[in-house]
């Protein structure tokens, strides 16, 4: 299998390309720019049959995805930030019409202050827009994170979007173990539309009144409960193909743990990192990695974290709820039923790009250590690296 | 028409069968029905022109014969222009 030095950038467009995806439509937008702008030069270039729409606007790329789709065509598309907020209320039309349609995102900020580094305010705010969301830790995951996407989406007929931290995975150079062309295209198989604007006459998209929205919504809901399963058995035929896991999240020594950290993207390398070390110094602390926040795998977490006598979360974005950052709120949530309680903390970080390091995770590992021992949490939400 | 359960329908809101928007009989959101008295029409039409929705049926002859129900929207338009009085609402019950 061929190995690369690729950017996070360059993973998804060489997946992309492996995919040969039927339509993609796209507008460029930084940092996720280089994804199309290199998929635009595979379809010069020959090397796919794509039919490269090139739009005015990510509201524009997203529209022309959805008729695509509708058209029975294997539809990609890539954004960013502002891309995906313009975006925001066709990912809505998207998921209500079923469309298997994939994004390769880059989490960046949105404006306003206008910023263009990496956090995750923009894959959270289309968090309930229908989308299946996934994390990816690094190059390799964003990858192979883009083929499973392809299997995902088109067995539930919900869209689907993958997401790499920007700037820390889209622009960073890392090593990739590639599959041949022709593994992916036998892993993902062929597309077959279940229905199609040319195959016979449909209609797509009609107004869906107070008789039927309410019963299409349902449907919605449980295209994505049917979701988490699909995550996972597509994860395993992954693993057993080509060796690596995935899944709807990553269990890092969380056995034996009493405090868990959990993250999602690039900050779970440093966590990783972070856990090792206060392992050596006997120190019962696990990590555990967030693939899929959409849907929430709720039950299994419930499995997992409840076991713990601390959870402590790193957010990087807000909730305005004023209760702290969304997967914090999730997973507060998701443990309420559970039958014992784990301690949770929040932790708000690297907001607008601002760098988290091995240091700030250790120091809050050890302040967990110490709320472990007086059972009890002074502040539930605190924030990381900002200047008081 | 019965309506289907979230289970049965189609998924994604997509229509199978063309030409279906016959099927949508659009007077079931109606509140108020009108009641005709043929006896009192003296078959001026005025209901037919008022009407927005159409459901003043017509024969060749040019004489009112009666509403259609499947899309009158109760709006009373009719039996307010009416100068004969021969249209009167009543609440719908279902
Ligand atoms: S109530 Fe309104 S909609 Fe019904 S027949 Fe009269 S004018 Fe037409
Ligand atoms: S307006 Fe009254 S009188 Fe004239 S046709 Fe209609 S029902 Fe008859």
């Amino acid at each position: 299998m061929p190995i690369r030095a690729l950017t996070g950038n360059e993973a998804m467009a060489e997946a992309m390309r492996q995919i040969n995806p039927d339509v993609v439509a796209a507008y460029p937008i930084t940092p996720a720019t280089e994804i199309v702008q290199l998929f635009a030069s595979f379809v010069a270039d020959g090397c796919v049959d794509t039919e490269f729409v090139t739009v005015e606007s990510e509201h524009s790329a997203i529209a022309a995805c959805i008729g695509a789709s509708g058209a029975g065509a294997r539809v990609m598309t890539s954004t960013s930030s502002q891309g995906l907020a313009l975006m925001h209320e066709l990912l809505y039309v998207a998921a209500g019409l079923r469309a298997p349609i994939v994004i390769c995102e880059v989490n960046r900020t949105l404006s306003s202050p206008i910023n263009i580094h990496c956090d995750h305010s923009d894959t959270m705010g289309s968090r309930e827009a229908g989308w299946i969301q996934i994390f990816a830790e690094d190059a390799q995951e964003a990858y192979d994170l883009t083929l499973q996407a392809i299997k995902i989406s088109e067995e539930v007929l919900l869209p689907i979007m993958i997401s790499t931290d920007a700037f820390i995975i889209s622009h960073c150079m890392q090593r990739v173990d590639m599959l041949e062309d022709s593994e992916v295209q036998k892993f993902i198989g062929p597309y077959k539309a279940a229905y199609s604007l040319f195959d016979k006459t449909i209609t797509i998209g009609p107004l869906d009144l107070q008789d039927y929205y309410f019963e299409h919504k349902r449907q919605e809901i449980e295209a994505m409960w049917k979701t988490a399963p699909v995550i996972e058995k597509v994860a395993q035929e992954f693993a057993s193909k080509f060796g690596r896991s995935y899944g709807l999240f990553e269990a890092y020594k969380t056995e034996d743990a009493e405090q868990v950290i959990v993250a999602c993207g690039s900050t779970c390398g440093t966590t990783r990192v972070v856990i090792d070390n206060l392992r050596e110094k006997g120190i019962k602390i696990g990590l555990l990695k967030l693939y899929a926040m959409r849907p929430f795998p709720h039950q299994k977490l419930k499995e997992v974290l409840s076991k713990a006598k601390l959870i402590t979360v790193l957010d990087r974005s807000v909730s305005m709820s004023t209760m702290g950052g969304p997967v914090y709120i999730e997973l507060r949530s998701a443990l309420y039923d559970a039958p014992k309680h784990p301690l949770l903390v929040d932790y708000i970080y690297g907001l607008g790009g601002r760098d988290i390091d091995m240091d700030q995770i250790t120091d809050i590992a050890l302040k967990g250590e110490q709320i472990i021992k007086d059972n009890k949490v002074e502040k539930p939400v605190q924030y990381v690296g900002l200047r008081e | 028409m019965a309506l289907s359960s979230w289970k049965e329908l189609p998924i994604g809101t997509i229509i199978t069968e063309p030409g279906n928007a016959r099927e949508f009989k659009t007077g079931d959101w109606r509140s108020q029905r009108p009641i005709w008295d043929s006896e009192k029409c003296i078959h001026c039409l005025f209901c037919f022109i008022y009407c927005p929705d159409s459901s003043i049926k017509v024969n060749e002859e040019g004489k009112m014969t009666g509403i259609d129900l499947d899309y009158c929207k109760g709006c009373g338009i009719c039996a307010e222009e009416c100068p004969k009085e021969a249209i009167h609402m009543e609440i719908e019950k279902r």
